[in-house]
């Protein structure tokens, strides 16, 4: 398998007369955690849908594990984690993670399994019986990853997971997220306008302006793996950060 | 429940105490001033509710119940072709509604004539489905069958296309990213999604199967079930006899809607107490 999991070249969106996305060009290698980071409008949850094959591009072109966006769908090739949990409210907790599992087709009892590992994974092994309703926003959201984890992705896209929850309940699931990828071999793609959230979380940002969605610059995280909520404290944290700041003020035209 | 019983048993005397007020009032010249009278007449222009319920006893406990006489027996004629009905309508109903969500072209085409279809009084077209059916050899149970049905396919067809158009973008996209077929979608979303819609609109499915049964009786010329009761009843001026099957025909249809309130409460449990 090659190292690059996706590789846009000269890549344009657009909507009728608005141009969501223009001549992006985007590289995610294998293992790499990337934020996209813009301001609203910027285009960035298009760019995930496009990599997602929810969103067809209007020129340029786009492979994701070496194959064409619809191809690596059909290959449920990745995970989708929404921006709000999108859970079934009639399904138990369970039953909702195995819903991925369920429509692939997999025996009942290696559904289950997968369930229990994955709803562990992300703390809510005793909460299996429970119905959506009954959880928190941010218990609901870790269901929702569970989901997307079930069906064993190499590659995680995520649209601002956190962007409806409070700021306490965020870090821990953001702390919780890196976690879960240092553990694993996965490749994320996270769309968040945090500049916090991004610093903390990535290996590599990529910083967009708006109408036209544009990249302004590709930033690479110098920060440890195996890094905590206090490194948000350390000096390398704030440089990180303002590097990130002077890129989205520059892809503004009123900076 | 207790909370609730209070209201309704207050409701239920105040009916009653205006229907007795308007029982007097009404049959005060045929009783000839009499206001004992107005409450013992053969035939009242408004029966008291207790006249109602002692002709509605005698012609339920009173009979046996395979004698022309017994409302239970004309009850169950009415039931039969109800259930019937119902059954066609839900299920052509549902049918339609799956079809309106998925082809657009006949949601366009189909719509306008559904709703069109429940504009023309049942009254005029039941002698119709009636004498054509009766031409092509159909008879009894079947014709009545099929106005109920007419009745009663039109709640479902409206309210299970607004419940299978319930889920929202993002559910659809999710299922989208697991290459789920249309069956699939309809299957484990729009179809779960579609509950909250599919049991009132079955409420009212089954009392418009009631009444189209009842009104099926009617042009039949039957000799048997509830609308046959009625005409007969009004021939010959038996007032008891009309209100008796009132009762019985109310009493039908709420054990139809008691039944799909039933299987409401079963599906609200089965999903942790939410619809």
């Amino acid at each position: 398998m090659s190292d690059t999991v996706v590789e846009a070249r000269n890549l344009d969106l657009a909507f009728g007369d608005v141009a969501a996305l223009s001549n992006v060009d985007f590289t995610v290698a294998r293992g790499d955690f990337v934020s996209l980071i813009g301001p609203s409008g910027c285009g960035k949850t298009s760019l995930l849908r496009v990599v997602a094959d929810l969103a067809q591009p209007t020129g340029g072109t786009i492979l994701v594990n070496g194959t064409s966006p619809h191809a690596a769908r059909l290959a449920r090739a990745y995970g989708y984690v929404f921006q709000a949990p999108a859970l079934l409210p009639w399904r138990t907790v369970e039953r909702n993670v195995t819903l991925p599992l369920e429509i692939i087709g997999l025996p009942k009892d290696e559904q289950r399994a997968r369930a229990a590992q994955q709803l562990d994974a992300v703390g809510l092994g005793a909460f299996k019986r429970k119905f959506p309703w009954q959880l928190s926003g941010g218990m609901q959201q870790r269901a929702s990853i569970a989901r997307a984890l079930s069906l064993q992705p190499s590659l995680l896209l995520m649209d601002e997971p956190f962007g409806a929850l409070d700021e306490i309940t965020r870090d821990g699931l953001n702390l919780r997220l890196l976690r879960l990828w240092e553990a694993t071999n996965l490749t994320v793609i996270f769309v968040t306008h945090s500049i916090e959230e991004a610093a903390f979380l990535s290996s590599r940002i990529v910083v967009m302006s708006a109408r036209p969605g544009r990249i302004v610059e590709v930033i690479d995280s110098d920060l440890p793996r195996g890094r905590d909520l206090d490194i948000r404290d350390d000096a390398r944290f704030h440089a990180l950060a303002g590097r990130v700041r002077t890129a989205l003020r520059a892809g503004h035209s009123y900076a | 429940m207790r909370s609730r019983a209070l209201p309704i048993a207050t409701a239920l005397l105040l009916v009653l105490a205006l229907w007795y007020v308007a029982a007097a009032a009404l049959n005060w010249t045929q009783a000839n001033g009499d206001l004992l009278g107005t409450m013992s007449l053969a035939k009242p222009l408004l029966p008291a509710p207790h006249q109602i319920a002692i002709e509605f006893w005698n012609s339920t406990a009173g009979q046996r119940i395979d004698s022309k006489r017994s409302l239970v027996f004309h009850a169950a004629v009415t039931a039969s072709s109800t259930l019937v009905g119902f059954a066609l309508g839900v299920a052509i109903g549902l049918l339609l509604a799956i079809v309106l969500v998925h082809v657009r072209v006949l949601d366009r085409a189909l719509l306008p004539w559904i709703v069109a279809s429940q504009t023309v009084p049942i009254l005029a077209i039941a002698p119709m489905i009636v004498v054509v059916f009766g031409a092509l050899g159909l008879t009894g149970l079947l014709p009545k069958a099929v106005i109920a049905a007419y009745l009663s396919f039109f709640p479902v067809v409206i309210g299970v296309a607004k419940g299978l158009r319930a889920p929202d973008q993002l559910q659809l996209d999710l299922l989208h990213t697991y290459d789920a077929s249309r069956r699939r979608v309809l299957a484990v979303l729009r179809w779960p999604a579609a509950m909250r819609f599919l049991f009132p609109s079955l409420k009212v499915a089954i009392a418009a199967s009631t009444v189209g049964a009842i009104v099926a009786e009617l042009p039949t010329g039957a000799e048997s079930g509830l609308g046959a009761r009625l005409l007969a009843g009004s021939y010959y001026g038996q007032t008891l006899q009309i209100w008796a099957a009132l009762a019985m025909a109310s009493l039908l249809a709420a054990s139809g809607v008691g039944v799909v309130v039933l299987c409401e409460r079963l599906v609200i449990r089965a999903r942790g107490g939410r619809l």
